[in-house]
């Protein structure tokens, strides 16, 4: 099958900049595919060279069997739902959602008929009357997402589409999109720098750092199973061990990672197994409690279920994990 | 350390005028607001009830004088051939320069605003407002100069040898001329020049508020670069446009210095306004003339807002 998007050997340099280094990526027809990274590693660029609002400076991006080079984006069946929405502030919302209809010449009475039928996919009908202005965070972002899907596009990318949204409201847009990508059944790319949103959403998630990608799996195998350091950290958290600590435990590795959940603290009296450490400090998250500990010099962090007896900071302790638990790295 | 957590043993003085005032912001908004406020009212306003009042007024034609009881009288005579000429004129003047500067302006605002960076951003201010610091007459008289017929303009035409195309242009009727500097078309240039900055900054400002993803988006649903003009750009610059082209629509309305160095010896409103009031003594005929722009501007908005020119704000 032709993949929905792919990126040959792609680079996207501004001056000495690499956006984006020589990106090689698939990304298969009906696909959830998340675009997961810290600010300026080169994700969002990604999006833009698929849109079409950028161009690569070396390699070659197909679309569906279509090399992109030289299409504008009026000429791509994609669309996208904008960080900032970018809806049309002197349109209704009926006009903004109906706006690639007109574009395309439907007539007024179809197009706004359609309109209202993608103002219903997205939970929003009747609101076609008013502004955007008028609209909260999350009813424009719907907006933009029903005026994006208005043209049936084959691939529908989505740059931080939640990113401005408060935390309850994300996470049920995190299932809505979910259920609307099921339901349409067509491919979304997913650029967000929120590990969590990623991993949740995605059937695959791509980890870009420094213009490249770094990792690309299952969010399973991106969180148990991260290839690199980088990966370990930012996808969740883990605790990278240097290597000196590496070889006192598991022999010649370059880095292994422990998940902080997987971490157990026992008190300094009980029994001498495990590494010794001194309690930094201790910080309640609700459904855990987070402790942070220093290790020789090396800190680390431990997320200790409800009902775990909390450590003391300055306390003396052992840390322990089950081997199974010590994921280890070749040197990257 | 202080022994207090308030500091009250600290006021006095003008720090106690600034405890009253930060006690009272309705005080600080009315001390504000008083002096422009009585400018306005009084001094601008006032004089323009003063002058609408006259304009109610009419002249005895025998004695010369002023006679202070309502009439129209004076409005019927802005209908007359020779002065409705002088109005229809300065109007299509006006309109002209307006669109004119409007559609110079606008590549030159939506660089600057897209993608005038540091340098080039400064470079834009500078070369936008250097004009203005320079005086109305000095520039207007430099304008004589390279419009006249021993000027430059002429210089670089015979130069390219192009005059028969200028001579062809200047022996066109109403917009011609014996040369450039005492035709239409060269009150048009200077007017276009004077006012161009009064359309470039407005609109710029409004370009500026638009962000980029607005344009991308246009573009991501199909829209080519014209439509995306037409139907994104355009309405949302339009506050802009409209408020640079009320500068330039009214300053030439009501300018009566430039067509009286370059152009032609039909007279526009201001010099009506101008030579009424002054030599002729007919203040009632001078400010019902005055009245004219006033009335155009007040209809011009209107069907602005009417056409949604201010739904974008």
């Amino acid at each position: 099958m032709t993949p929905a998007v792919r990126f040959k050997g792609v680079s996207r340099h501004y001056g000495s900049v690499r956006a984006v280094d020589e990106v090689d990526l698939s990304i298969a027809e009906g696909e959830f595919f998340a675009m997961l990274g810290p600010s300026g590693s080169g994700k969002t660029t990604c999006l833009r060279l698929i849109a079409g609002f950028d161009q690569p400076t070396a390699g070659e991006i197909v679309i569906f069997g279509e090399n992109a080079g030289g299409v504008p984006p009026y000429k791509r069946h994609v669309n996208t739902v904008f960080q900032d929405y970018a809806l049309f502030p002197h349109m209704n919302v009926l006009d903004n959602v109906a706006y690639g209809l007109m574009i395309a010449g439907v007539p007024k009475a179809e197009r706004h008929k359609r309109a209202e039928g993608a103002l219903e996919l997205v939970a929003l009908p009747g609101f076609g009357g008013r502004k955007p202005s008028e609209l909260s965070g999350g009813q424009r972002q719907r907006v933009a997402l029903a005026r994006a899907l208005i043209n049936e596009p084959r691939v529908l990318l989505l740059d931080e589409p939640l990113g401005a949204l408060d935390l309850k409201l994300r996470e049920q847009m995190q299932e809505e999109l979910k259920d609307l990508q099921r339901k349409l059944g067509i491919t979304f790319i997913f650029v967000t720098h929120d590990q969590g949103e990623a991993l949740s959403m995605a059937d695959r998630v791509a980890v870009f750092n420094e213009g490249k990608i770094v990792q690309i799996g299952k969010p399973e195998d991106v969180y148990y199973r991260p290839e690199v350091p980088f990966v370990a950290d930012f996808v969740g958290s883990s605790n990278v061990l240097p290597p000196h600590v590496v070889e006192k435990l598991a022999g010649k590795w370059a880095h292994a990672s422990v998940r902080p959940e997987a971490v157990e603290l026992i008190d300094a009296g009980l029994g001498a197994d495990g590494l010794h450490a001194t309690v930094h400090s201790t910080a309640f998250l609700g459904t855990a409690t987070r402790v942070s500990l220093d290790l020789d010099g090396f800190s680390m962090v431990a997320l200790l279920p409800k009902g775990a007896r909390i450590p003391e900071s300055g306390e003396q302790v052992h840390v322990k994990w089950s081997p199974e638990d010590l994921h280890l790295m070749d040197a990257a | 350390m202080s022994e207090h957590v308030l500091e009250t043993e600290r006021s006095g003085g003008l720090r106690g005028i600034s405890d009253v005032l930060w006690r009272n912001p309705r005080l600080v908004i009315f001390l504000l607001l008083a002096p422009p406020a009585l400018w306005l009212g009084i001094v601008y306003l006032g004089s323009l009830f003063a002058l609408l009042a006259q304009s109610f007024f009419s002249i005895d034609e025998f004695s010369g004088l002023i006679q202070y009881e309502l009439t129209l009288k004076t409005y019927r005579e802005l209908f007359t051939p020779a002065n409705f000429d002088i109005i229809v004129r300065t109007v299509v003047m006006s309109a002209c320069v307006t669109i004119a500067a409007a559609i110079i302006a606008f590549p030159i605002a939506y660089f600057a605003a897209r993608y005038a960076k540091g340098k080039w951003k400064a470079l834009f201010y500078i070369g936008v407002m250097l004009p203005l610091w320079s005086s109305y007459l000095v520039k207007v008289y430099s304008w004589k100069l390279i419009l006249a017929k021993e000027g430059i303009l002429n210089w670089l035409f015979e130069t390219l040898h192009l005059s028969w195309l200028l001579n062809a242009y200047l022996s066109i009727p109403v917009i011609g001329g014996n040369s450039l500097s005492v035709s239409a078309t060269g009150t048009f240039l200077v007017f276009l020049y004077v006012w161009l900055p009064f359309m470039v900054l407005p609109i710029q400002a409004s370009l500026e508020r638009v962000p980029a993803s607005m344009l991308e988006a246009s573009g991501d649903l199909g829209a080519s670069p014209r439509q995306t003009f037409r139907h994104v750009l355009l309405p949302l610059a339009l506050p802009g446009v409209i408020a640079g082209s009320i500068f330039t629509f009214s300053l030439t309305l009501g300018d009566y210095i430039i067509p009286q160095i370059v152009g032609t010896s039909r007279r526009f409103i201001g010099q009506a306004v101008y030579s009424y009031q002054g030599t002729a003594g007919n203040i009632p005929l001078a400010a019902a003339f005055a009245v004219v722009p006033i009335v155009i501007m007040a209809f011009y908005l209107w069907v602005a807002k009417r056409k949604g020119a201010f739904d974008a704000l």
